[in-house]
This record gives structure tokens, sequence and C-alpha cells, in this order.
């Protein structure tokens, strides 16, 4: 049976759904797979994200997900966040539970020991549950071509924990392992690049994504759900806690992470890059740092220096994407 | 009628789990289980074996993979050795204390440093705490006919916990022996389809592995030392009714030539096979000795250790593992443990041998014995002696 994308806007009349490309604003549905009342901070993108993420998953998903904050704020015995079936189990195994019930439900179904058809396997971690200590059980579930989606919700460190510093913390950030001090600028090293490690795996589906563009963000989660093998979706997280900045500029920090080019919104379908929004200028990188006290210390040179990777990034990777159009006019539809 | 087929002990585990019909089976190799693992590989290409044969990236993957296997519902097997087992660490309380029927042959291996792929019991005796429900085979036919009990112990609705069956790395794991496979027809009326009572399901959604409070965390993990206490009742029932339908008993504790006589030596695993030959020689030639062996590891089983004991005055354990700078090996300390309460005056002498591979001849059975009956007359400056070793 072919897999069914989620459509979110499949309760659009006909025609309208027909002439137009982009709906928006569109209806969403008001089912949360991911309850209220979880214990999140205030202004928690990454809950908004999971919670974005649920809507475009459907119901007929089975998650797993890693020890950090979304485990802890939707889970204590005897409550829980999820009306849809979900395990934790340890921090750095998430792939590969993911890929163990995508195994079971493949040789049961088989076998006609289950009813359950077309059930999408989801892992789903953090940043250091990702690109840290999940890393090799990621690697190793990408590489085997199980049919599952991996979801990274970046903030950018180990929050859960008290704001520790991981491989995804942007350079010059003061985290409490990579504080910033008399003679440091805080995190030294360069966001490890987790999309482009996916990408290496010649896996059919990795996107980014960001809540503050939640119609992009719910497209991408339906694209992969419906993809058949591995998908991997990087959502950046806007952590109000960790980032030190207030609670009610996470949209628009999220927004300004994409529009000054430090994260840029892009999809990479078998190998083919495409920016999904694509920005003829981007906005200085200070106003997307200025507004948060984790870059508080900054001086002009080091900022200059991020501006100049920034640029320089961005610019690669539009070339990526100017690429992978070369040959695609016929595959622009398909 | 089935024969008996002499076939080399890892092979013979790998029919045993195709005849259990298993669904998935996730793996990483390591001497010496590789053997196993190629075996089932092969059953699975070959399609002989419909499951899932999953080759992941490392040991703590592989029993990862088996919890999501589980929670589905899927019948599961792995298999390991030492560092592997030590890499799963973790993961193996996740699967006992979320009660899920996972079952895997672990071939007993010493852990490094120094690296050696050689036996003993180092791997075993560090995941004694984790929860596993473990039982140590001596035979390959023991392994075979355990790993069958092993699926209908762990998923019957009563345990719902994995089940570690142990077999010595080389020594028993790479030997050729007479095997009798049972029919498949026999099996599948032994062992039932896995009927998982709570899967992850997306018709009736539940959530596993909710992080417990200090208001909760004292009772999960009461119940779970109830459960697999309790589990000894089924271990009990599934080994009578396997005894019953393919005639081989088992039984947690097993005594050979041990009625009414004083001293007695307790051992585990396949070095019991050389100790019953040494046991024979010493009998031969008048001496009052028998053999105990333990194959019923957690739970321990306390009855039947002490009623094995009751007549005897001098009891030496044999250990293949080492608790460094403690009283001695872990399964002497547990046997004092269980007795000390009893009020018995029985003398007992620990050892340590048969590290990394090395073997225990018969002869090196009767040292022990004779050494273990001049320490309980004389005493030993020290906690434990280890066998054989040069100093």
């Amino acid at each position: 049976m072919a897999k069914k994308a989620i459509d979110v806007g499949r309760d659009l009349p006909p025609k309208i759904r027909q002439r137009h490309a982009v709906y928006a604003p569109r209806p969403v549905t008001t089912k949360e797979n991911f309850a209220q009342g979880n214990r999140a901070c205030v202004g928690c993108a990454e809950a908004l994200a999971v919670r974005l993420v649920c809507k475009a998953l459907g119901d007929n998903v089975i998650i797993a997900m890693a020890t950090g904050c979304m485990e802890i704020v939707s889970s204590q015995l005897p409550y829980t966040s999820w009306r849809v079936p979900w395990i934790h189990t340890l921090f750095e195994n998430t792939a590969a539970v993911a890929s163990g019930f995508e195994a079971g439900l493949k040789a049961m179904s088989r076998k006609g020991r289950t009813r359950l058809e077309n059930v999408k396997a989801v892992g789903m971690a953090g940043d250091g549950g990702t690109a840290d200590i999940g890393l090799q059980a990621l690697s190793g579930a990408l590489e085997r071509g199980h049919n599952f989606l991996y979801i990274c919700f970046d903030n950018e460190a180990y929050m859960n924990t008290g704001i520790q510093r991981s491989s995804a913390t942007p350079y010059g950030a003061s985290t409490t392992t990579s504080p910033a001090g008399k003679v440091s600028i805080g995190q030294l090293t360069w966001k490890k690049n987790m999309p482009a490690i996916a990408v290496a795996h010649d896996i059919p589906y990795v996107a980014t994504a960001c809540p503050s563009y939640p119609l992009d963000l719910m497209d991408k989660v339906a694209k992969a759900v419906a993809t058949d093998g591995p998908a991997y979706i990087h959502i950046l997280s806007v952590c109000p806690t960790g980032w030190r900045c207030p609670t009610e500029l996470s949209v628009r920090i999220g927004r300004l992470a994409v529009e000054t080019g430090i994260f840029p919104l892009y999809e990479v379908e078998n190998g083919q890059y495409k920016l999904n929004i694509d920005l003829p200028k981007l906005k200085p990188v200070t106003e997307y740092l200025s507004l948060q006290g984790r870059f508080r210390h900054l001086s002009d040179g080091v900022i200059n220096k991020i501006q100049q990777r920034v640029t320089a990034e961005y610019a690669k990777l539009k070339e990526k994407a100017a690429s992978s159009l070369v040959p695609a006019g016929s595959q622009k539809d398909s | 009628m089935p024969s008996k087929i002499g076939m080399e002990v890892s092979v013979a585990i790998g029919e045993a789990v195709r005849l259990a019909n298993a669904d998935v089976i996730a793996a990483y190799p390591i001497t010496p289980q590789t053997h196993i693992v190629e075996h089932l590989a092969e059953l699975v290409a070959d399609g002989k074996l419909d499951a899932e044969f999953m080759p992941v990236e490392s040991e703590h993957s592989a029993m990862s993979a088996c919890l999501g296997s589980a929670a589905v519902g899927a019948r599961t097997f792995t298999a390991t050795a030492g560092q592997g087992l030590e890499l799963m660490h973790e993961v193996l309380y996740i699967a006992s204390s979320m009660r899920l029927p996972i079952v895997m042959t672990v071939v007993n291996r010493a852990l490094s440093a120094p690296l050696s792929v050689w036996g003993d019991h180092s791997d075993a005796m560090a995941v004694r705490d984790t929860g596993w429900i473990q039982i140590f085979a001596e035979n390959g036919q023991e392994v075979v006919d355990n790993v069958l009990c092993a699926f209908r112990i762990a998923e019957d609705r009563r345990v719902l916990l994995p089940v570690m069956v142990h077999l010595d790395g080389f020594h028993l794991s790479h030997m050729i022996e007479p095997i009798l496979l049972p029919e498949q027809g026999e099996v599948d009326q032994f062992l039932p389809p896995n009927q998982y009572p709570l899967p992850l399901d997306p018709n009736k959604p539940v959530t596993m592995g909710d992080f417990g409070p200090p208001a909760i965390y004292t009772e999960t993990k009461w119940a779970q030392e109830v459960n697999l206490r309790q589990a000894k009742e089924v271990i009990l029932q599934v080994w009578n009714e396997f005894g019953d339908t393919f005639g081989r008993h088992y039984t947690p504790v097993e005594c050979y030539r041990c009625e009414d006589c004083r001293v007695l030596l307790l051992t585990m695993g396949s070095f019991s096979e050389t100790a019953m030959s040494a046991i024979d020689k010493m009998r031969s030639e008048g001496n009052d000795v028998g053999l105990i062996r333990l194959r019923l590891w957690r739970p321990f089983p306390f009855d039947e250790i002490r009623q094995a004991v009751r007549n005897a005055e001098v009891l030496i354990v044999l250990d293949r593992a080492l608790s460094f700078g403690g009283p001695g090996g872990p399964v002497c300390s547990e046997i004092k443990s269980a007795l000390y309460q009893s009020g018995r005056k029985l003398k007992i002498v620990g050892f340590v041998g048969g590290l990394g591979g090395r073997d225990i001849s018969i002869a090196g059975f009767e040292e022990i014995i004779n050494r273990g009956i001049e320490i309980s007359e004389v005493g030993s400056p020290h906690e434990f002696e280890i066998f054989g070793v040069r100093e």
C-alpha cells in the first residue's frame, strides 16, 4: 500500500488546492498529540516545535525519545503528555530503539502477526542526544536504511542539565561549560553541521526547520513521513532559558536565525539541495546575536568573524542549491 | 523421531532460535559469539527463518534495537560476549525494568585488559544485578533447550522479563556436540506466539519509560524485585513442562553424586562436566565427595541451595570471576550469604580459577578439592585462593 503523507491542508476546497501552491494562512488540525500542560519553560520553542511536529505526524506513529528536556517535561510517572505511543529508554540510543520497532513491525506484518500498517517509526532527541552521544546510533540506523524519521530538536546546548555546551553550541556562545571569561570568548568551536552529516549518509530526505516557520516545518514533517527510507529533520529550537533572551522573543529570534543566514531553511531530497527561504539579502548577524545574553560579551572582532563565516557558509549552501537546480527542470514538480 | 546430530553448539543455538521463530535478531559481532549470529544471518538469508536480521553498529545499539522490537511485541533475540555485554550494560537495566521479554545468549568471555577473547565468568558477574533472569548451561543440549525455555519464560505474562542463557566461550560455544533438535510442531506447541500485553500500538497509545520521581521510584524497584523472585515459580513450571514434553529435565540446582556427602564442590557452566569426572575418580578412590551445579543464577535459588548442602560439612566453591579487593568470587560470596543464616556449621572455601580461558583439568579439580578440604581443617590466611596462579 502506498504511504500517504498527512496533508495539513486537506480540508481546503479542491479548487483552491489546485490553484495555489502555497497555502497561507491555512487550517491546521486542532488535535494535540503532544498535550497541553507539560512542564516546559515559558517561551520554549522546542515544546512548540514538538507540538507542531505532532500535528503533522498524525496518529499512526510510534515515537522513541531520548533523555532530555522534552522527555523530562512530557513524562513523569504517573503522568504523560503523549497521545501517541511513546517510549523513552536512554540518552544515546534513540535511533536504535526506533529502528528496532520498525524492524519488529516489519517482521510481524510479514508474518501476519500484526494488523498495523504503515506505522511511522520516529526518533526524537535534542542536539546532545543527536550530535554528541547519540551520533553513532543515528549513523547506524541511517546507514541500515530503516524506514524511519529522526528529528533533532536543537537548542544548542545541554539545557536540561543546566546549559552545558554541546558540539551544536555556536561559536562564541557562553554556556556553563564554555563560559566566557577574561581569556575566553566562550564556545571556541564552530557548530557541528548535523544536517550535512545526515546528507553524507545518502538518505532520501534531510531538512532543516524552525517553529518560527510553522507551515514550512509541518510540510517537511509530512514529507518525511511519506518518505520511504530514513529521513532526518533538524529543527532549531530557541531556548530563552539557555540563550538568556526574553521569553516573548522566541519566535522572533527563530526568524532572525533564518533571516541572518545563521540557520537557513533547506531541504536535501535525494541529494538535491533546495533553499526554502532564499533571501536576496541577509540581515547582519548582530540583529540575532544582540538579543541573546549568551553572546553579549562578544567583541566587534568576534562578531565580524562570525559574520564572515555565516556569509561564506550561506554562499556555499546557495551554490549547492543552484547546482542541484541545473538538471532539475524536469524534477521540479515530481 | 528426531535424532541427535553432531553440530557446533553455536550453530545449534541458531537452530533453536529458528525453531522459536524469532521476529527480530539484532546483534553485533564479537568473539566468541560470532558463529551464533553468522548462522542466524544465514538462516534469514536462505529464507529458513522469517525474521529481520539487524546488523547494528554496536552492542549498545543491539540491545537498544531489541528494546524497540520487544516493545512492539516482536519475538526478539540477541547474543553477545565479554566487552559486548559490558557495552550493553545500562541498556540491560532498561530491558528488565521496562518488562521487555528479550532472550540473549551470552557466550562468556573474560574482560580486558589485557585483551582476552577466552572464557570466564567476569562478564556475567558484572551484569549480575541488572534484573535479568540468568541461566548457566553446561552443555550444548542444555543451551538449546534453555533458549526455547527462555522465550517461554520471558514472554509468560506473569514474568515479562528478559532472560540470559550463559554458555562458556570456546569451551562450549565452539564444541561439536551431539544435539537433539526438537521438531517444529513440538516447539510450536510448547512455545505459543508472543502476546505482549501492552505493546506500543497507535490504536491504543501507551507511554513507556516515564521518569520516576522519589515518590514512586522505590515502589517501581520493589515491584521489579517481587516480579523477579516470583518468576522462579514460572521457571520451574516451564522446566517441568519441557521435561514432560521433551524428556529432558532441568532444575535450578543440580546435584551429582552428592547425597549425604561430607564434601561438596560447587561449579557453574561447562566446567562442571570436567568436575564430574574428577568426582567420579575421587569416589572410585573412596573419597566422600560430590558436586553441586548452580544452573539458575537469577533469581537465586536459596531454598534449593540450602537443601542441596543440608548434610555437607565442607563446601568448596569455584568462581571463574574475581571481585577485586573483595571477599572472593561473586558466586562464593552469594553462597556464603545464602547459608549464613541457616545456622549450620558448614565450612565454605572459595577458589577462583579458570580465568581468561585457562582450563582446569580433572587433576586440577582434584587438587582444588583436596586443598579445599585442607583449608577447611587448618584454615587459610586468605579470604579465597586463586587456583594455579604463578606468583
